[in-house]
């Protein structure tokens, strides 16, 4: 059942792992411009989530802990953006640029010592004979916890901006945050809140880097992983279930592209590099071909700043 | 990003200090300032790392007479030219480039400031009197490791991590290929080009990939600990080596031995001649015989008898005797490139873009 000798079947399995942590930070930042934020700082979260995630591991010996904390420094470090973009009022693009080389240099700071240290080792989840199934084995039940979470995660999200009176509120401020302040609603609190939870889910997505996909600490270890997440949340279209399209794809594609190189396939990799890139330019053409910026759904008041002046 | 952008503003600082002080070409210098550009971040556990390390030898060596700057993660490219043009308008003596894509940069650079030193990494263009380049003999520590992942391999697939399809990179897959199948002819090898010297993730993806194909045994050219760390997952099936720095935390297994690149020792010699006014422009490569490339301790996973074989090549190496590349080898069309007897002439290993006879696939152009 080889295509090309490559097994389809662990190649599916294998792109699920290594599209967890674009995911997850893609999600967040979702989230984040839902409500009508622009951060640029994912790289910079998920990078400070994965050496704070990697550093509980270590001391803690649990990788439970170690996700936790990750999460936990990722939302910190993005308060800083909260507290000067929402507070402050100042430029959100440059400060998210700036929150990102912070961002990098902490965490170098931080990795002082950690290099070469094994993180303690995150399960598989036990299936037990489900595991043996062929095919739907190792795709469906082989893997850690996080990768669940992570689909758990898209779901939930997608529910709560959907079904919810708080995805309502968060839609609302992000459309128009002059009409939702009207009505009364807390809009730079509201953005704080999406923003500290954009936060935490790059450092979530950071850690599971730092902990599961390399398992160890080396500086600049996400290599831009963040950046590839706020292009899929653009290729999403803000759509939760879109966003977990995108990063299967771009997983995928740098999976597939190792993979056809290790079986020996005649496709010069090049082509297979820009492919992921290509795919959004013409996703984004068709989206927004005719039908105007609405089918776009780009959150109205996206990279702008509120003050309650009245 | 944030440490190029303080690095420039210590390098705008270093201009107003120095007081426009041009270096001297010759006679003796009572300071030098020794400048680093690092294409990753120090603690990449690999190929930086031991750059820097040498970096410490020479401030160690020579303690308040020299000053050493370095500057982590400077892109190859137009970013690196500007990088270099801080440096020596900052008052660097003498500056190190230590990646092969900064060749045209230094050059470019090196051409406008001729009474400051540049030293390249990796490359062969010494277009002014100043540029002088070093290099190590890898291929040497490739031509143990191949040796080792052909007696090792059970699943007769060994692998091959590429960063860039480059003389260099080509040179160590030969190398490597060439003494596994000596000694064991049933042998296949597998290159996947990451296309990047640094990405950790990337390099873990590739070792997965390799390791779904049934190789067994992974060195790899890329900086980071990542493909190890990847072959630990398998709990001892798949075996790799320590590139460019020790990597002794995945002793005993999955890293067997290692190839360390000892740059200490050509820093604290070229820093030392320009201070004595001997400095003058070379073109170095060393390899094992002059102690710029170590063979790390090879670990209990590796049957004695082979440890002993390696040891052996090690030695038959750094004493002369064994030339890793001796005829007869034929490039991978059939066609003869050594004779019988017959040792790599430095110019086709330096320019090499050719996979040798076994190999299968091709070198992407």
């Amino acid at each position: 059942m080889d295509i090309g000798g490559i097994n389809p079947v662990i190649l599916v399995a294998s792109l699920m792992v290594a599209a967890v942590p674009i995911m997850l930070a893609a999600l967040g930042e979702l989230v984040v411009e839902k409500s009508g934020v622009l951060n640029l700082g994912v790289e910079g979260m998920m990078i400070v989530g994965a050496i704070c995630g990697f550093i509980a591991a270590v001391a803690s010996g649990s990788p439970v802990v170690g996700f936790l904390a990750g999460a936990l420094g990722g939302a910190t470090l993005s308060l800083v953006f909260a507290f000067v973009t929402q507070v402050l009022l100042a430029n959100q693009v440059a400060t998210g640029l700036a929150l990102t080389l912070f961002g990098l240099g902490l965490s170098s700071l931080m990795g002082q010592g950690y290099n070469g240290i094994k993180p303690p080792v995150t399960a598989k989840v036990p299936f037990g004979p489900l595991t043996d199934i062929p095919i739907l084995g190792p795709i469906i039940f082989g893997h850690d916890w996080m990768v669940y979470a992570s689909i758990a995660l898209v779901a939930l999200v997608w529910w709560v901006l959907r079904s919810t009176r708080l995805g309502l509120i968060v839609r609302a401020v992000g459309e128009s945050h002059e009409a939702a302040h009207a009505l009364g609603y807390k809009v730079n609190r509201i953005r704080l809140g999406c923003i500290a939870f954009g936060g935490a889910m790059a450092g979530l997505g950071g850690a599971y880097v730092s902990l599961v996909r390399v398992p160890q600490w080396v500086d600049g270890i996400t290599a831009g992983a963040g950046w590839i997440a706020l292009a899929i949340v653009v290729f999403a279209s803000w759509r939760p279930w879109r966003v977990l399209i995108g990063a299967y794809l771009f997983g995928g594609i740098t999976v597939l592209q190792l993979n056809l190189q290790a079986a020996g396939s005649g496709i010069p990799v090049e082509y297979l590099s820009m492919s992921p890139y290509l795919v959004t330019i013409v996703v984004l053409v068709i989206m927004s071909s005719g039908r105007g910026r609405s089918s776009l759904n780009a959150p109205a008041s996206l990279g702008q700043n509120f003050h309650a002046a009245r | 990003m944030l440490r190029r952008t303080l690095m420039t503003t210590a390098a705008a600082a270093g201009i107003a200090l120095s007081l426009g002080g041009g270096a001297m070409a010759a006679g003796p210098m009572d300071n030098v300032k020794a400048c680093f550009v690092y294409v990753g971040p120090i603690g990449d556990g690999g190929w930086t790392y031991q750059h820097h390390q040498g970096a410490l030898d020479v401030k160690e060596a020579f303690g308040d007479k020299v000053e050493i700057q370095w500057q982590e993660s400077v892109p190859e490219g137009a970013d690196a030219e500007r990088v270099l043009t801080q440096m020596a308008l900052g008052g660097c003596n003498i500056i190190f480039t230590t990646s092969f894509g900064y060749m045209d940069a230094t050059n470019a650079v090196a051409a406008k400031f001729p009474n400051v030193m540049f030293e390249h990494a990796t490359g062969f263009k010494r277009d002014s009197a100043n540029v002088s380049t070093y290099n190590a003999r890898f291929y040497e520590g490739r031509a143990i490791e191949g040796l080792i992942a052909g007696r090792m391999t059970k699943s007769n697939k060994i692998g091959y991590i590429g960063s860039f399809p480059i003389p260099e990179v080509v040179m160590g897959i030969n190398s490597y290929f060439h003494h596994a199948r000596q000694v064991n002819p049933d042998v296949e090898l597998t290159v996947v080009w990451a296309y990047t010297w640094f990405d950790p993730a990337k390099e873990a993806d590739a070792a997965k990939a390799m390791i779904e194909q049934g190789v067994d045994v992974i060195a790899s050219h890329t900086d980071s600990t990542a493909p190890l760390a990847e072959a630990a997952k398998s709990n001892g099936a798949v075996i790799g080596f320590g590139q460019a720095s020790d990597m002794a935390e995945y002793k005993p297994s999955p890293r067997v031995t290692s190839i360390i690149d000892n740059w200490g020792p050509y820093y604290v010699k070229r820093v030392g001649a320009l201070l004595e006014g001997t400095y003058e422009q070379v073109d170095a490569w060393e390899g094992i015989a002059g102690g710029e490339v170590l063979i790390g301790e090879i670990t209990d996973a590796v049957p004695a008898d082979v440890k002993a074989e390696a040891e052996a090549m090690r030695d038959a190496i750094a004493a002369g005797t064994y030339h890793p590349f001796t005829g007869p080898i034929n490039k991978q069309d059939g066609s003869p490139w050594l004779a019988e007897g017959e040792t790599a002439p430095d110019g086709d290993l330096l320019g090499m873009g050719f996979y040798i006879e076994g190999i299968t696939g091709d070198i992407p152009q």
